[in-house]
């Protein structure tokens, strides 16, 4: 039996947004602690740690999205935590990030004038609060405009996670449609609803970055 | 872990995955090829066209740009038969691949061309060039040669992009992995290799554009 698209579906639709939401946030958060060690791992002095690292990102830039979500998915039942997509969509999307975020902020440390190093180096101060107080808090300037643009790129990339049956907007969008066999509103619904998501994230990053090259030609 | 690995069946089916990856390589050479013209009519459009133009070619970018890829390839194979257009799933993930790189790449030439001194037109105008000498050797060329790294890597990643056409029954590299896998239950050994070959592929991919930028563009800058 073919329903009609009405209100109950239509709400069905944008209430999956918070799943959405909430598997982009803990993707975030989780990458951008992962970003975080993998961008000082690369710019360490230590080359096994600075070679662990490139090689992590290679990795995950150079493979599908949906082959890392597919193998954290199969390789988390192989270690028998069972059939779990939220699981498999936070711990694939959280590498994913890791990775970006890392090749990201790398650039973003490594455009600190090296002088803010070599003059912590004159006063004596050790690694962790060179990191803390002198290059990070620079670096984190220059970074702002290419984060939020990855968090748009994060954001779609978790639709993805509905091909292992992770019901957000997408799952719910198809979920909708094998019901009502109305592609067309469906699915135009659902893309309207990213955009909603990922447009104003998209003009933020733009304004950010056209400030951050005004501010840096002077 | 009591897990017994089993790779067997997934060597046993390796023709399946080579034919599966040969498709992607067709798929990804096609949109970067049919995204590029896209690309050029759009940038010149946005840089040059009439006001309402422009507006459309804005509003083509920002929703492909805003909103997912998997969601993109919905839309082209299962709303387009409603309005009877019905493709094919791997003419559909063809048409859905190359309007998306289509807007990407836009924006990347667009840089590119906005990157040219008037003045260097103005001196082809000079030297008796015609417009379309002008356009071809005086913009496009050295445009393309400034954009180059950052329009090959968005190919690198539409080319792991496309893994995504495989929901749509397309009979690329994921594909083949998703019939082997439902056949031999061989899941994680499956989309290890297919992990493998992915990778192989995208460095294989970066060391063709690094040949080409060398036959095409490795001339001395100006200064």
């Amino acid at each position: 039996m073919i329903r009609a698209f009405g209100p109950n579906e239509f709400w069905f639709i944008v209430m999956a947004v918070q799943w959405t939401l909430a598997l982009s946030a803990v993707a975030f958060a989780g990458g951008a602690v992962g970003g975080l060690l993998t961008a000082l791992a690369r710019v360490s002095g230590a080359k096994p740690l600075r070679y662990a690292a490139l090689g992590f990102i290679r990795l995950f830039q150079g493979t599908p999205l949906l082959m890392q979500l597919f193998l954290v998915f199969f390789g988390l039942n192989i270690f028998g935590s069972g059939i779990n997509p939220w699981l498999a969509a936070s711990v694939a999307l959280t590498l994913h990030a890791s990775a970006f975020l890392g090749e990201i902020w790398r650039g973003c440390i490594e455009a600190v004038p090296k002088g803010q190093s070599e003059a912590c180096w004159a006063l004596g101060i050790g690694y962790f609060d060179r990191m803390k107080s002198v290059v990070l808090p620079q670096a984190a300037r220059i970074a702002v405009a290419p984060t939020v643009g990855f968090l748009v790129q994060l954001i779609k990339g978790t639709s993805l996670a509905s091909i292992i049956g992770f019901v957000e907007l997408t799952r719910a969008g198809q979920i909708v449609n094998n019901a009502t066999f109305d592609p067309f509103t469906v699915f135009g619904l659902v893309a309207a609803l990213y955009f909603v998501l990922c447009w104003p994230l998209s003009i933020l990053a733009g304004q950010l970055e056209r400030r951050f090259a005004k501010a840096s030609a002077r | 872990m009591a897990y017994q690995f089993n790779f067997a069946p997934v060597f046993a089916n390796f023709g399946q995955l080579l034919a599966g990856a040969w498709i992607t390589v067709l798929l990804s050479f096609g949109a970067m090829l049919l995204g590029t013209v896209v690309a050029v009519v759009c940038a010149v459009g946005k840089s040059a066209g009439p006001a309402p133009v422009r507006w459309l070619i804005n509003a083509y970018i920002e929703i492909i740009r805003n909103t997912p890829f998997l969601i993109q390839i919905f839309f082209i194979f299962f709303a387009l038969p409603a309005i009877g257009l019905r493709l094919s799933p791997n003419v559909a993930a063809l048409v859905a691949l190359t309007v998306n790189i289509g807007a990407y790449a836009t924006e990347i030439i667009r840089a590119g061309i906005e990157s040219i001194h008037k003045g260097q037109v103005e001196a082809g105008v000079a030297l008796g060039l015609k417009r379309g000498q002008i356009f071809r050797y005086v913009i496009m060329k050295p445009a393309l040669r400034t954009v180059y790294p950052a329009l090959t890597s968005q190919f690198i990643y539409l080319m792991l992009t496309s893994s995504v056409v495989s929901v749509i029954s397309a009979t690329d590299l994921a594909a083949a992995g998703n019939n082997i896998q439902s056949k031999t239950f061989a899941a994680f050994e499956v989309y290890l290799v297919i992990t493998g070959m992915y990778l192989l592929l995208s460095l294989a991919f970066s060391a063709l554009f690094a040949l080409v930028r060398r036959a095409a563009f490795d001339y001395p800058m100006s200064r």
